[in-house]
């Protein structure tokens, strides 16, 4: 579990990333919160400074586009999806609790 | 239509066979490439796939399932020869004749080369087989490299070189490099990126001749077995180098329509086209590099990417029902800086900093023209820069208030870090 920040400092429209290894970008949009992997799956640009359009997010560099409910690409030049983080609200803070398979990659690399 | 034939099979060429596709042709597809690779991405040539971080299987633009979805027929390493004065027919470098309904041409650009021999280590970088070669090179322990021109391909490729540890010089024959994209003073602010990536760069002076050494493998005698030893500039300095890297533009790829009716700018060389990419011809479209669409020819991924859906859809219609009207875009990404540019910037245009500062390295930039914006740059501000561009696309999302993906990490606002990474199991 993460404690990103509190969830007042993060209103609508707002995202931030958080230096995890992959990073994650957590945003606050279309009323709810969302945390993805922060790094496009095309190339390396961070989602976490994208434009928000409902619950979707613009790349910066060359404008794909993820459903960040799904992590799916909705555009070219992406082909692969996010990975998807649960976030939650845990006495107005926001917690992102990290999908297992990242953090079994983690895992497995530390106990390398 | 029946038979549409894409010449040249990259970007452009792709995302106009997607373009076919997507908007409803059925009949047959044919993409014609004289490289023998499936489309891949030249971006990462000079970056990530010059320094190791990216490999080859990363570069490529279309996967297995796609290419199968297109149902296309892909005659690659197969050079198109001529295009016959009606735009019926692709003559091919095997002495077939593709008769065709529709061709879009998307043949882009090739390198300008240095008038003289070819010695052994002169290098230019445009295709996947120059960077393997190049790639190769940087390998083979330090080398002293200079690098002809300062542009943007050469300034990424200066970039890498140094980052593996490379001795670099730049040569560039004007004042200051990118003076014609970014105007003086932002030119100024680029040009210095390559001091502080440990890179010498010489201005104003050009190159008077390229010295080599004796053979190579001792076989023969021809200029490929010589290698390169130095760069003579105008100025009577003599630099040594092991490697010449020549980055001093491209030329639209347009010798195969020699025998078209197809008419090229006089100055740039690109296939003339209307605002919807349509040549004089109506079936006959281009996109990319190589086409000189309502006045502009553009280098850039970007516009390679955007043109060929507009193209495509006045092709299909038989004449020009839709026009292109994006906001020129592109990236560089060099010394550990990304470069972002978009809009149409021309002499005598102001410009402002908007956010940041030219000494913290990080800032975006406006060129005004009027009293209106017409042109954003920003170094290592996408966020601002992203809104910036859509406000040049479409003024009415200049607006702070509207969709503004605020950042908590603000100039003046912390950047929270988790207090821990562990995870909870
Ligand atoms: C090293 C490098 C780095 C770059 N970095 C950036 C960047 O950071 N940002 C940016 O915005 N842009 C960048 N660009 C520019 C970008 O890659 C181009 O704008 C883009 O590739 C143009 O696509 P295109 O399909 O029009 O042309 P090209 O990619 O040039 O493809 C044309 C294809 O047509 C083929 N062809 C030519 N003649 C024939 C013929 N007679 N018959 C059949 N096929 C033919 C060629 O072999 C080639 O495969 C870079 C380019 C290079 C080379
Ligand atoms: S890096 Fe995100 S679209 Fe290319």
């Amino acid at each position: 579990m993460i404690p990103v920040c509190r969830l007042q400092d993060l209103p609508e429209g707002a995202s931030v990333r958080i230096d995890t290894t992959p990073p994650i970008a957590v945003f606050h949009a279309d009323g709810e919160l969302f945390a993805v992997d922060d790094t496009c799956t095309h190339q390396d640009a961070s989602l976490s400074d994208g434009w928000l359009e409902g619950a979707s997010v613009e790349c910066p560099l060359h404008a794909a586009s993820f459903d960040l409910r799904t992590g799916m690409p909705l555009c070219l030049p992406a082909r692969r999806a996010l990975r998807t983080h649960q976030v939650t609200v845990d006495d107005g803070m926001v917690v992102v609790r990290v999908a297992a398979d990242v953090c079994q990659v983690a895992e497995e690399g530390s106990a390398a | 239509m029946r038979t549409v034939t894409v010449v040249g099979a990259s970007l452009a060429g792709l995302y106009a066979a997607r373009a076919l596709r997507g908007q409803g042709f059925d009949g047959r597809l044919v993409v014609v490439g004289a490289e023998p690779h499936r489309p891949y991405d030249r971006p990462p040539l000079s970056k990530d796939f010059l320094t190791g971080k990216a490999d080859e299987e990363q570069l490529a633009l279309c996967d297995e399932e796609e290419s199968a979805e297109l149902d296309a027929e892909w005659l690659l390493g197969m050079p198109a020869q001529g295009l016959d004065p009606q735009g019926r027919a692709v003559l091919l470098a095997d002495g077939r004749t593709l008769t065709t309904d529709g061709v879009v041409i998307a043949t882009g650009a090739g390198p300008r080369m240095l008038p003289g021999p070819a010695y052994a280590g002169v290098h230019v970088l445009r295709t996947l087989g120059n960077a393997r070669a190049l790639r190769t090179e940087l390998a083979n322990g330090p080398r002293q490299i200079v690098v002809i021109g300062g542009g943007f391909i050469g300034a990424e490729t200066a970039s890498s070189c140094a980052a593996l540890g490379h001795d670099v010089t730049v040569i560039e024959a004007a004042p200051l490099p990118l003076v014609p994209q970014l105007g003086a003073d932002m030119a100024a602010f680029c040009a210095g990126l390559h001091q502080r990536g440990g890179v010498r760069l010489i201005c104003g002076t050009g190159v008077a001749a390229l010295h080599a050494g004796r053979t190579v493998t001792g076989s023969g005698g021809s200029a490929h077995d010589r290698a390169v030893t130095g760069v003579e500039l105008t100025d009577g300095r003599l630099l040594a180098a092991d490697l010449v890297i020549v980055g001093i533009g491209a030329h639209p790829q347009t010798r195969w329509l020699s025998g078209s009716s197809l008419a090229l700018d006089a100055i740039d060389g690109g296939v003339i086209c209307d605002d919807g990419c349509v040549t004089a011809l109506p079936q006959v479209v281009a996109v990319g590099d190589v086409a000189k669409v309502g006045g502009i020819r553009a280098e850039h991924w970007t516009s390679a990417t955007e043109q060929p859906a507009v193209a495509v859809r006045n092709l299909l219609a038989g004449r020009t029902t839709e026009t292109l009207r994006t906001v020129p875009y592109f990236w560089s990404d060099q010394y550990g800086a990304r470069i972002q540019f978009a809009g149409h910037r021309q002499d005598g245009d102001t410009v402002e900093i908007a956010e940041g500062s030219l000494a913290e390295g990080s800032f975006l930039a406006r060129y005004e023209r009027a009293g209106h914006t017409v042109a954003v740059l920003a170094v290592d501000r996408p966020r601002p820069f992203l809104r910036a561009r859509r406000a040049l696309r479409d003024p009415a999302t200049d607006h702070p208030e509207l969709s503004d993906p605020r950042s908590i990490r603000g100039p003046s606002g912390v950047h929270p870090r988790p207090s821990g990474h562990a995870c909870d199991s």
